[in-house]
């Protein structure tokens, strides 16, 4: 058994600045990550961010995640396990893993869980094909590995991220055939929308994916026009060529280690799935367990970022070594997390907190 | 189907890495996960499902969804979204659940 003070679970946006957060204070505190890197999904956006310099605004997600690396990196109070995956978390605050086929035991008084969320399928005839992938599978393949996945790629959802991977793709030199979206306006940005439909991607509007054709592998797509009631009108479908579609329908916590140890949960729709109730330190009903970034409910890295640095002040502030400036960061960064939800975006979020209850309810 | 000029990434030329897929040789480059290394050459089918025999690729490429399992080396059920390619690695497709051993 090795014992830590703090143990973050996820080094992505979120973990990462919980890690910040920790770093040379009068903490032991061990980070791990399943992945071979730390940044979590930041290492494949390459879009510049919203939001504030807090947030590092302005720069790329990839960018964003070496600067948060490099700041806790070096530090000697933490230590970083990668390629290691969790598999499970106990009630006596035993955590248990695996890295390179060796089992490891260790036991803290706090847990940061910040794993983030899964992406989510659509149901359709055929959509196990292969040629059939989520949005963050493209980012990752194409930003990551600097491998395309096809010529030419058919996008479901306008959401931020079918658009933002739709215009990745195009830069990558792929060719985008259509984006499919089920409502009648387009979920993200519309500022990403134009700039798609500017260069020749069309939008179809108020149509799903029938099914998928093919073989071995994907072969061609139907998709089908849809009433205002999402109902299929029967004749009006079309048949797309196309070798890969990219499914880009939203998100769910990955909040399974936080059933695990059996803390407050709720089901909220708008917050993606099952999410753990906080307090405004982003601690669970387990004052032993803190949680941040999408596992309590999906929204974008920025925020992630924020909750990061508020759970990291409520552990220091749980183990009764507060920092200095606790009040006055508290306070700063639920006002930049405000921010953030207020613009026009975060309407399904406040309306998500607004049902699970808690501190970020006015 | 690799990207050679990105407006905005640069991609260096890595090391080149033979491995083997249903006993033929396959070159990855150095860093690679297994399933990219494949996609990288058009392979596409990576696994079929255990009952009906359908063809499955990677579907989530970051390790959670297991569509990608394989058999690397003798070992069952390998998430290879999420594994290196090693040289002389044998990589084989799986069609039943595998066993620990």
């Amino acid at each position: 058994m090795i014992y830590k003070d703090v143990i973050i679970i996820g080094g992505g946006p979120a973990g990462l600045c919980a890690a910040k957060m920790l770093a040379d204070q009068d903490v032991s505190v061990l980070l791990v990550d399943r992945d071979h890197h730390l940044g979590g999904q930041l290492v494949k956006q390459t879009h510049k961010f919203f939001g504030s310099e807090k947030q590092y605004a302005k720069n790329r997600g990839f960018e964003i995640a070496n600067i948060l690396i490099n700041d806790i990196i070096d530090k000697p109070n933490i230590e970083i396990m990668l390629g290691a995956f969790v598999i499970g978390l106990y009630k006596d605050h035993v955590m248990s893993l695996v890295k390179d086929d060796e089992y490891y035991k260790f036991k803290a008084k706090a847990f940061i869980i910040a794993t983030g969320a899964s992406e989510k399928s659509l149901a359709f005839e055929n959509n196990d094909l292969p040629g059939i992938y989520g949005a963050g599978a493209i980012q990752t393949l194409m930003n990551v590995y600097g491998i395309i996945p096809e010529d030419e790629v058919l996008m479901v959802g306008s959401g931020n991220i079918g658009l933002i991977v739709s215009y990745q793709l195009l830069q990558a030199g792929v060719k985008v055939k259509g984006i499919v979206e089920a409502a009648s306006s387009i979920g993200g940005y519309k500022v990403h929308a134009t700039k798609l439909k500017r260069l020749g991607v069309p939008f179809y509007m108020q149509h799903t994916i029938k099914r998928a054709l093919g073989k071995d592998s994907l072969e061609a797509v139907e998709i089908v026009k849809l009433t205002d009631d999402f109902q299929e009108i029967e004749n009006e479908t079309k048949m797309i060529e196309v070798k890969a579609l990219c499914v880009a329908v939203g998100l769910s916590p990955l909040s399974q280690l936080l059933g695990m140890m059996e803390v407050n949960m709720k089901y909220i729709k708008e917050l993606g799935g099952l999410v753990p109730v906080l307090n405004h330190l982003n601690q669970t009903s387990n004052p032993n367990i803190f949680a941040c970034g999408d596992v309590g409910g999906i929204e974008e890295a920025s925020s992630a970022m924020m909750e990061g640095y508020i759970a990291g002040l409520g552990v220091l502030k749980h183990l009764e070594c507060p920092h200095p400036c606790h009040d006055q960061l508290i306070e700063m960064y639920h006002r930049e997390l405000e921010l953030l939800r207020n613009s026009n975006y975060g309407e399904k979020t406040k309306a998500g907190l607004k049902k699970l209850g808690g501190p970020y309810v006015e | 189907m690799r990207i050679k000029d990105h407006p905005i990434l640069t991609f260096v030329d890595k090391k080149d890495i033979t491995f083997f897929f249903q006993g033929q040789p396959i070159v990855g480059k150095e860093g690679d996960m297994i399933a990219f290394a494949l996609h990288s050459h058009g392979i596409k089918t990576i696994s079929y499902s255990q009952k009906l025999n359908r063809p499955r690729g990677f579907f989530c490429g970051i390790g959670n969804c297991g569509s990608c399992k394989m058999r690397v080396d003798g070992v069952d059920n390998v998430r290879t979204c999420i594994t290196p390619i090693k040289e002389n690695m044998r990589v084989e497709i799986q069609t039943d659940k595998g066993t620990i051993e």
